[in-house]
């Protein structure tokens, strides 16, 4: 293939860069005064880049680039739609808060659509190259983005920590790579495969597995590499923290799956152990230290460690079933969570934020539609049926219970049982509590359509649309065998 | 005509009748006037109200027509499942399928008997956020009769587990006031009950999941009757019917896992503990007659002894707990637990006597505790409290409730003539078979349980009527009469004649038993 006809196939991807350069020039020119209608073309772009997910030369067909540094399959495609979706979603829920809090700057949208792509080469990635390459992109430009607020000390304190452990994180990274290299002699992760399934039990093969585990475990906050998500989470301005919960999370989970269903499925003997310890330990991190969280935002950031782990029972399933499981999971994880999000950034009075879970007291009094939204999504995020998150987790449980894996399960039951109670929680203080002051009711169109879209996917139009989510995991699945 | 008129998903239109009324009355509650803050006007919330009552009346009312006209298409004389539906939904073996057999088909009918009556008993005494609270028993039915019509263990479990968060929000947003020390903080007592409901059942019924998936890797679907063909090792049934037992036996609930049900009996409103007591509690026993016992046979067999332990420990336990207790509502809701310490007994002798029993103390317990926490309402809300010290010389002022209430208390004893008695002399019938010594443990439950019904009949209702408050309480209106007789009505009937509910569930229960012990002679047990 020449390199245009190479290209070709990349269109989202070049979409996406050239789109992002294209609208840094613009801002730089027009200065912040353009900053909405940046954000506007951003979204636009983002929305175009998903249609060109589709419209592929190949016709969704299997292709390999760049010998083999970039895949394009059913896997990707399925992520990229969803990485698009929330990136859009993150710019549409930012105006009212950025303006608010005088941050209206046109690098907020940039940074976005550039994370985006990083995300967009993060799930293509089959080379340990391009896979760091795409992990780099997405995370400096989140590094930013969580320093977003200059002026204020909790978010530059949020984008050093998540700085200087996310460089350490890539450290990790790269050191597995270079010994899983050097012991097998490929950067592509079919080559690796192939030089794994030949040296079984190669100690060094498997230490640098594990560093390279260890990275990308920081990257989906598991434990007991989530210990910079709170502080991050907490520091960050609210749309982004909505940004980091979802789409980053799925970009570094479906790298995670890819990783280590492409280029060590011989091996998965070796490293299930650790895949269902690391989910165990995120399971009950996510648990248990919620409990006492009284800001609503730490609190989700506990939450999304938790959620990491049920995800990490799929993975740790290791079978097509267990990856269909991860996916739908983490589909239905960020639904959820941009709903979420959204009715967080709706938590405003007197012009000013609130992240209090006791503000929300008596919410079904003062605001009842907010505490309908709120009430479904929290069942959803506890995995309560009629929702959807309860699929979610039959999905997991269900791959796991298949390859034998009955105690990560019976862990898995455990930990959502646990936290069953500090989702309830905010429903009591929703539904038994006293009233405190209303929330102001203006939080503009984009807000709305997240907080109300996201409720109704997770009931009922998943509940009853389940099977088809179930058939395109399925379908994206089966690509990465 | 008659073939497509029977071939409708009937079962289907009774599920989601009451879901249809809770639509109408959210779009009610839509469309009145609102106050700047978003609640409804003060000139549009009484009508708000009224409606909110009536679409709930009219709604629940439909469906229990609706729910004996599918009874009219039931034939009793065939044992399998019938009006049977199926959909596809998500696909891989699970789908949406309906049906009803013998057993199942009286529960639905208990269900939809007691919702109109549960919405006449809220009728005054819920003054706040009517709406909602209608909205939220609309939803309760719907998910309540689905329980009982699954034929699909996925689409069981989902209305299982669902059901959780309607009760949950009913406790906690209209249960009594009060407050209760918990891990060192004061807390509201009904937030209390609401959470320790939702997070006991829950616990118990995910253990269900995890045995459901087990289940749907072997045998790679959840459709129940295949599933109770399906021939799991006699290993694996061992630890899926320990899976089930956690969930149901929570649900029951059995000694020792029963402290939930006090407390959210005390503190759910009237028609709550109704729901509580005539409906959510017998999903448990469904649940043990439909799942462990055809399709972990071998388990049951061997696990029956610890479940006679169990039951008779709650018979006997539980009774003289009912025996100290100050509250009223907390007097009844230790009985139940000694009552279902009768069912899960006569479940697990796996006899026709004993599941006939079970089933029929079942209904029976519907019936009886069900107007039972009717009858302590009728005082709540004259009185506003439960305390039986509170009380005394009812009689004098209210004699038509003093001879309700003794008909209940009587047939809650089991008194011949009530059907409270049938129900426990034929699960006891049914032990006695299997070994006497569980009988005669048993039967000290229904000495005891004269003992404590007659301790709260007079401290209530009998002595000098002493106390100043009592001294202008009113007898019963119409409303709550209606109410109390039919159900009164109904006690009497399958007290003289079990014959007509025998006659529905004998069938299928001969069917499960048949199977059963084909079951225990394969497997070479017995």
């Amino acid at each position: 293939m020449g390199l245009l006809e190479t290209l070709s196939f990349a269109r989202p991807e070049l979409a996406l860069a050239i789109g992002a350069m294209a609208l840094l020039i613009t801002g730089v020119f027009l200065g912040d005064k353009a900053a909405s209608k940046i954000s506007i073309s951003a979204v636009l772009l983002l929305a175009v880049a998903g249609v060109l997910v589709f419209v592929s030369p190949g016709g969704g067909a299997t292709t390999s680039l760049f010998d083999g540094a970039f895949r394009i399959d059913a896997f990707s495609t399925f992520c990229k739609v969803l990485i698009y979706g929330a990136a859009a979603f993150a710019i549409l829920m930012s105006d009212r808060y950025l303006a608010g809090e005088k941050l209206g700057r046109f690098e907020y949208p940039v940074l976005i659509v550039l994370a985006a792509f990083g995300m967009s080469l993060m799930v293509s990635a089959t080379d340990l190259i391009s896979l760091y390459m795409g992990v780099e992109t997405q995370s400096l430009a989140l590094y930013i983005l969580a320093a977003f607020n200059r002026d204020s000390r909790r978010s530059t304190e949020a984008g050093l920590k998540y700085f200087v452990l996310g460089a350490l994180s890539s450290c990790l990274l790269l050191y597995g790579a270079s010994l899983v290299y050097g012991f097998t002699g490929s950067t592509v992760f079919t080559e690796i495969a192939k030089a794994a399934a030949v040296n079984q039990n190669n100690a060094g093969l498997v230490i640098g597995l594990v560093f390279m585990i260890s990275g990308l475990a920081f990257k989906v906050s598991a434990a007991p590499f989530h210990m910079w998500t709170p502080d991050v989470y907490e520091g960050s301005p609210t749309p982004v923290t909505a940004f980091f919960a979802a789409a980053p999370k799925l970009a570094a989970m479906a790298l995670f799956t890819r990783v280590l269903m492409s280029s060590f499925p011989g091996v998965v003997e070796d490293w299930r152990p650790v895949i269902a310890l690391i989910a165990l330990a995120s399971m009950m991190v996510g648990a248990f230290s919620a409990i006492a969280q009284t800001n609503i935002k730490r609190l989700m950031a506990y939450s999304s460690i938790g959620h990491m782990g049920y995800a990490l029972i799929g993975l740790a399933a290791g079978s097509a079933s267990g990856v269909s499981s991860v996916l739908i999971y983490m589909a239905i994880y960020i639904v959820m969570t941009v709903g979420t999000f959204a009715v967080i950034l709706m938590m405003r009075r007197r012009g000013g934020m609130t992240e209090n879970i006791s503000d929300l007291s008596g919410l079904s009094r003062t605001n009842m539609p907010m505490a309908l939204i709120l009430t479904v999504l929290l069942f959803s995020l506890a995995g309560v049926p009629p929702t959807a998150g309860f699929f979610g987790k039959w999905y997991v449980f269900l791959a796991a219970v298949d390859q034998g894996l009955i105690w990560l399960a019976v862990a898995g039951v455990v930990a959502s049982a646990v936290s069953a109670f500090y989702y309830l929680r905010i429903i009591w203080f929703m539904w038994f509590d006293e009233p405190t002051p209303a929330f102001e009711r203006d939080h503009g169109p984009a807000l709305g359509l997240a907080a109300w879209g996201s409720a109704a996917l997770m009931f009922p139009v998943l509940t009853i649309g389940m099977g088809y989510l179930r058939q395109i995991a399925e379908t994206a699945a089966a690509s990465l065998f | 005509m008659t073939e497509s008129f029977a071939n409708q998903p009937w079962l289907s239109f009774i599920t989601f009748a009451p879901l249809v009324g809770a639509l109408f009355i959210i779009a009610a509650r839509m469309v009145a006037r609102k106050n700047d803050d978003g609640s409804i006007a003060a000139d549009d919330l009484g009508t708000v109200e009224r409606n909110a009552r009536i679409i709930a009346l009219v709604f629940t009312s439909a469906t229990f027509l609706l729910s004996l006209g599918a009874y009219a298409l039931y034939d009793t004389s065939i044992a399998g499942y019938q009006l049977v539906e199926q959909f596809p939904w998500i696909g891989g073996g699970i789908s949406y399928k309906m049906g009803v057999d013998g057993i199942s088909i009286l529960f639905v009918l208990l269900t939809t008997f007691f919702m109109p009556i549960c919405i006449l008993a809220s009728w005054n005494s819920i003054k706040s956020r009517v709406a909602d609270y209608m909205i939220a028993f609309l939803i309760l039915e719907t998910l309540m009769i689905g329980v009982f019509c699954a034929l699909d263990l996925f689409l069981f479990y989902f209305f299982f587990e669902g059901s959780l968060i309607p009760m949950f929000l009913i406790i906690g947003v209209w249960g009594s006031k009060g407050t209760k020390e918990f891990a060192g903080v004061m807390m509201p007592s009904r937030i209390y009950a609401s959470l320790k409901f939702f997070l006991y059942t829950l616990l118990g019924s995910l253990f269900m999941l995890i045995a459901m998936a087990w289940m749907y890797a072997q045998a790679g679907t959840t459709d129940i009757p295949a599933l109770q063909n399906f021939d799991f090792p006699h290993g694996a049934q061992k630890w899926l019917w320990v899976a089930f037992f956690a969930s149901f036996a929570v649900k029951m609930p059995m000694w020792p896992v029963h402290t939930w049900l006090p407390d959210a009996h005390v503190q759910a409103p009237t028609a709550g503990s109704v729901v509580l007591a005539a409906i959510l509690l017998k999903m448990g026993g469904y649940g043990f007659l439909r799942f462990s016992l055809p399709m972990f046979p071998l388990a049951s067999a061997d696990f029956a002894p610890f479940v006679f332990a169990l039951s008779v420990i709650a018979i006997i336990y539980t009774s003289l707990v009912a025996l100290a207790q100050e509250d009223i509502k907390k007097l009844i809701a230790y009985s139940s637990v000694a009552h279902m310490g009768f069912v899960t007994m006569g479940i697990f002798t796996g006899t026709e006597q004993g599941i006939d029993g079970a089933l029929f103390q079942m209904l029976s317990h519907g019936f009886i505790s069900g107007a039972l926490f009717l009858c302590v309402g009728v005082v709540y809300d004259r009185m506003h409290t439960r305390e039986i010290a509170a009380y005394g010389g009812l009689v004098h002022r209210m004699p038509l409730y003093a001879f309700l209430f003794l008909f209940f208390t009587m047939g809650n004893v089991g008194l011949p003539g009530t059907s409270g008695f049938v129900g426990e002399i034929l699960t006891m019938t049914g032990a006695f078979k299997l070994n006497s010594w569980i009988a005669f443990f048993a039967a000290f439950g229904v000495i005891l349980s004269a003992a404590y019904a007659l301790r709260l009949y007079r401290a209530v209702m009998y002595g000098k009527l002493e106390k100043e408050s009592l001294m202008t309480i009113t007898d019963v209106n119409t409303r709550e009469l209606a109410m109390l007789g039919v159900l009164m009505a109904f006690a009497l009937f399958l007290g003289f004649n079990p014959g007509p509910a025998l006659h529905v569930f004998s069938p299928a229960v001969d069917l499960l038993i048949e199977n059963y012990n084909a079951a225990l002679i394969a497997g070479g047990v017995n």
